[in-house]
């Protein structure tokens, strides 16, 4: 069954987020850091009234932080938000989610967000699952 | 009481209609075990209840029906149908009398019999009656769900920051009166609207305080002791949630304070005490918190069991602690796996100790007191934050970050380079000196691994109490006092353990509130095990740098200081005793009289606080608005432009400061009424009294002593003679100054005009100074 799902670009990779995750798109104003907690974990911003969790999306994936990151997927996680950054948001699309077809060796972090895959005009693309990249709900997500 | 009732009919309204369901339910599967769970729930809560609201039908009634429900949950008794129709009729007959007691018409009890009998096994089915609808009495009050509360004070703070964005706006440019105006009154009615929401949240303590009669009377029953209790300060208000927080720590401190505190009525009689034990439960608002004060008359604390049990237990090595401070062995009740009863009891041998209790309210921003009376008592006083969602805050920075502290837990705010403060490093840790008290410290940059600024006036030493004890935290800057909103933070910022919540202030960027406790545990403070060593030492005081110097409030309002070296002591006197006499004001004190200062307006009526400076001799008396503290001058002084009461200003945590010029105050003001060793004037040859009555007391105003015969072994400073040589002069080792009556003098002649004060005044001092002394 066919399912709204946001396609980012994250380090340069594109995946597939399900749009029920996805309160809103933003642009990240100012942070506050927040000393001693986990290393992907920004700091925290302002929308209006709301204060956020910013989270490092790519070094919550492994990867290095490119540190430039501005735009960012508000979701709303068990009383809490968070905002992930993204490189960058290219479209919002129904599509069917694929299996994980056994035999793709993918890297720890992916392999814990991987939901599934969504195809795009052939293209192949990673779906994931935004509460496991958030620290303190990654345990909990399966 | 009569709100419980509200709450109770509000309750049980509730439960109804979401029961409802259920009921239709169980008729038609009766055996269905999680339906019966339901209703058992719902009869047993309106019997619980029942039975301190005093209802006494409505307990007869769910009362049977609960014991026929346990039957049936037990296995012992099928849920027939007739058993159903029974306990569901007697459901309704709840619903009913709650209704009729809301709207206050009376309800025909003669039913009720009948119904309980059919619930009797084998009895008879009872007819499903339809009694004739109750008018449901108009409620006054709404139940509100808590999401709903909290929607509305994000939106207040959406609004208080949209306020604030539009008047930053606003000021940028030019701006109407009628707008400005416009814009104070939205500000004003924004202020309101807060409160109001605040407020929303807030409920009487009454709603914890109102359960405990019955849990008391029961538990001591229980025990086989009697108790009275006697509740004060019901009225006051607390966050709602806190009260739920609140709720189970207060009921096991209560239990405790029974089973292990109130001794058996024969041990009291022993004791010499009434056979009532008597039990207080308080709660007072005293500043931003609550103090919430449990006391017993019982046996209070035996600290040396606690000893023995925890050595014996293996926790902790005994030796240790009987190193203790007295405070710290009663603080050992909140060590964990510890029941000071030997005997595990039903009551409050479950498990639970003062440790749970302790942390459910630390974690609320609260702490516990204990004060232990052996023998007769032990008071117990849980203060905590009088609003989990508002908190007074101080905003304290370091390198670039702002952190909130909660103004409740700072005990004073101290500059690094005060005076009596003094930073040693032992074995690698910081330990602080304040006064005579020594304290771990925590520098807040390398706790946070943020990379400090360096300031020129030196770090800033919050002194932080937590309920292990106190730590200074050393703070690049103390910002503000603010009220903040504080919400809970994400897990991801509460697993550092470093932080209590998340605010977003009025300027618009995010701030965390610093927890207290939560720093002291990530620095590794052990306040348990080597406080007693370091703090109940008193050493000797560093002799500080710079001039100590006392700060005040003057009269006109300017804040001064005055060297603290001249201050004999700050007092109390009645403005009565001012009176503007003798061309200046001057004050009784002490049966004497004293010049007096006064830069400014006093209130006449009033106390005046007086400053008693002394410069070894002279006295003067500085009338100031208030005392405000010690500091040290730094050693740059900008001196005053002219000579007057200021010497020069300095600068004192960053704001001007004047210096109060004792000098000068001394020089203008002291001088007549000085003792010790003041020049004696021997006024010889005065014959017509002349001197004795005219110069006398102008040489007494200038600081001499003026006499007219030396006593044995004194010795004359300077003598004053008439226009005659006279004999009585001779032969004193002092210089001489004569007083001549004519104006002019004739050559040669080196007396002085008897009029010209000031050619008098100086003669005497040249005389003196020339014999080398007084």
């Amino acid at each position: 069954m066919a399912h709204l799902y946001l396609i980012a670009q994250i380090a340069g990779r594109a995946v597939a987020i399900d749009s029920n995750q996805v309160e809103s798109v933003v642009d990240i104003g100012e942070v506050t850091a927040i000393p001693r907690a986990a290393e992907h974990v920004r700091g925290l911003a302002a929308l209006r009234s709301r204060v956020v969790t910013v989270v490092d999306t790519q070094s919550a994936l492994g990867l290095e932080s490119s540190g430039e990151a501005r735009r960012a997927v508000i979701t709303h996680i068990d009383g809490h938000h968070y905002a992930l950054l993204v490189d960058a948001l290219e479209d919002v699309a129904p599509f069917d989610l694929l299996p994980l077809a056994g035999g793709f060796a993918l890297d720890s972090a992916w392999r814990n967000a991987g939901r599934g895959i969504v195809e795009r005009d052939g293209e192949p693309i990673l779906a994931i699952d935004l509460a496991s990249l958030v620290p303190g709900h990654a345990v909990a997500a399966e | 009481m009569d709100d419980l009732l509200q709450e109770f009919i509000a309750e049980t309204r509730e439960t109804l209609e979401a029961l409802s369901g259920e009921i239709v339910a169980w008729e038609s599967s009766p055996d269905d075990k999680s339906r019966l769970d339901a209703i058992f729930r719902f009869v047993h809560t309106v019997k619980g209840s029942c039975g301190f609201l005093d209802l006494p039908r409505l307990g007869r009634l769910s009362h049977a029906a609960e014991d026929v429900l346990a039957q049936a949950r037990s296995g012992d008794r099928f849920p027939d149908r007739a058993m159903v129709n029974a306990v569901l009729a007697i459901v309704d007959r709840i619903g009913e009398l709650v209704e009729a007691i809301d709207s206050g018409t009376s309800l025909d009890d003669s039913g009720d019999e009948l119904l309980i009998a059919a619930l009797a096994e084998g009895a008879e089915e009872v007819a499903q009656t339809n009694v004739p609808g109750i008018q449901r009495a108009a409620s006054r009050s709404v139940r509100l769900n808590v999401e709903l509360l909290d929607r509305m004070m994000s939106g207040m703070s959406d609004m208080v920051l949209a306020r604030n964005e539009l008047a930053r706006r606003l000021r940028q440019g030019e701006i109407e009166p009628a707008v400005e105006a416009a814009l104070e009154r939205l500000s004003l009615t924004v202020g309101e609207m807060r409160d109001t929401v605040t407020r929303t949240r807030m409920q009487k303590i009454d709603a914890l305080f109102s359960a405990l009669p019955r849990m008391v009377r029961d538990t001591a029953a229980g025990l086989g002791k009697s108790v009275s209790l006697h509740i004060d300060g019901a009225d006051v208000e607390l966050d709602r949630e806190m009260i739920e927080v609140m709720r189970d720590p207060l009921v096991h401190i209560i239990r405790n304070a029974i089973d292990h505190g109130i001794e058996g009525p024969a041990d009291r009689r022993q004791a010499g005490k009434r056979e009532n034990g008597r039990l207080i439960v308080s709660a007072r608002q005293s500043g931003n918190q609550i103090i919430i004060e449990i006391a017993d008359d019982g046996r209070g604390i035996d600290v040396e069991r606690l000893i023995k049990k925890l050595s014996a237990s293996g926790a902790r090595n005994e030796r240790d602690l009987r190193a203790l401070s007295e405070r710290q062995k009663l603080d050992l009740v909140f060590e964990p796996g510890l029941s000071s009863k030997d005997e595990v009891t039903d009551v409050s041998g479950r498990g639970v100790g003062m440790d749970v209790v302790k942390s459910s309210i630390e974690q609320i921003g609260g702490r516990v007191e204990l004060d232990n009376a052996p023998g007769k008592g032990l008071r117990l006083a849980i203060h905590v934050p009088l609003t989990l969602s508002i908190i007074s805050a101080i905003v304290v920075g370091v390198g670039k970050q702002r952190f909130a502290v909660s103004r409740q837990a700072i005990e004073e705010i101290v500059t690094e380079r005060g005076e009596a403060i003094r930073i040693d490093t032992i074995g690698g840790a910081q330990v602080v000196t304040v006064r005579d008290r020594r304290l771990p410290m925590i520098d807040l940059g390398s706790l946070l691994g943020v990379p400090r600024t360096q300031s020129e006036t030196g770090q800033m030493l919050a002194i932080v109490s937590v309920s292990d004890g106190s730590y200074a935290l050393s703070v690049d800057t103390v910002l503000d006092n603010e009220e903040l909103v504080i919400k809970p933070a994400s897990p991801a910022v509460m697993s550092t353990g470093l932080y209590a919540g998340q605010t977003l202030p009025d300027s618009g960027l995010p701030m965390l509130l610093l927890d207290c406790a939560g720093m002291a545990h990530a620095a590794h403070l052990d306040f348990t095990r080597n406080a007693g060593h370091a703090y109940d030492e008193v050493e000797a005081e560093e002799v500080a740098k710079g001039l100590p110097a006392l700060l005040f409030c003057d009269l006109d309002g300017v804040r001064r200081a005055v060297p603290l070296g001249i201050v004999d002591r700050v007092e109390q006197v009645d403005a009565q005793s001012v009176r503007h006499t003798g061309g200046q004001l001057r004050i009784a004190i002490e049966g004497r009289i004293l010049p007096l200062v006064a830069q400014g307006d006093y209130d006449e009526t009033k106390r005046l606080n007086v400053l008693r400076l002394k410069d070894g001799e002279s006295e003067v008396a500085y009338v100031i608005d208030e005392a405000m503290d010690i500091v040290v001058l730094p050693e740059e002084i900008v001196p005053a432009r002219a000579p007057g009461p200021v010497a020069g200003v300095v600068l004192l945590d960053g704001e001007q400061v004047e210096l109060l010029d004792a000098y000068w105050v001394f020089g203008e003001y002291a001088g007549n009424e000085g003792e010790g060793a003041q020049p004696i004037c021997l006024l010889a040859d005065d014959a017509d009294g002349w001197m004795t009555s005219f110069v006398r007391p102008l040489l007494e105003g200038a600081g001499y002593r003026v006499v007219t015969e030396l006593d044995t072994g004194e010795r004359a400073s300077v003598v004053l003679s008439g226009d005659a040589e006279v004999e009585a002069a001779k032969g004193l080792a002092a210089p001489l100054v004569r007083l001549r009556r004519r104006k002019t003098a004739k050559p040669g002649d080196d007396s002085i005009y008897r009029y010209d004060r000031a050619g008098l005044l100086s003669a005497l001092e040249d005389r003196i100074a020339a014999n080398g002394g007084r």
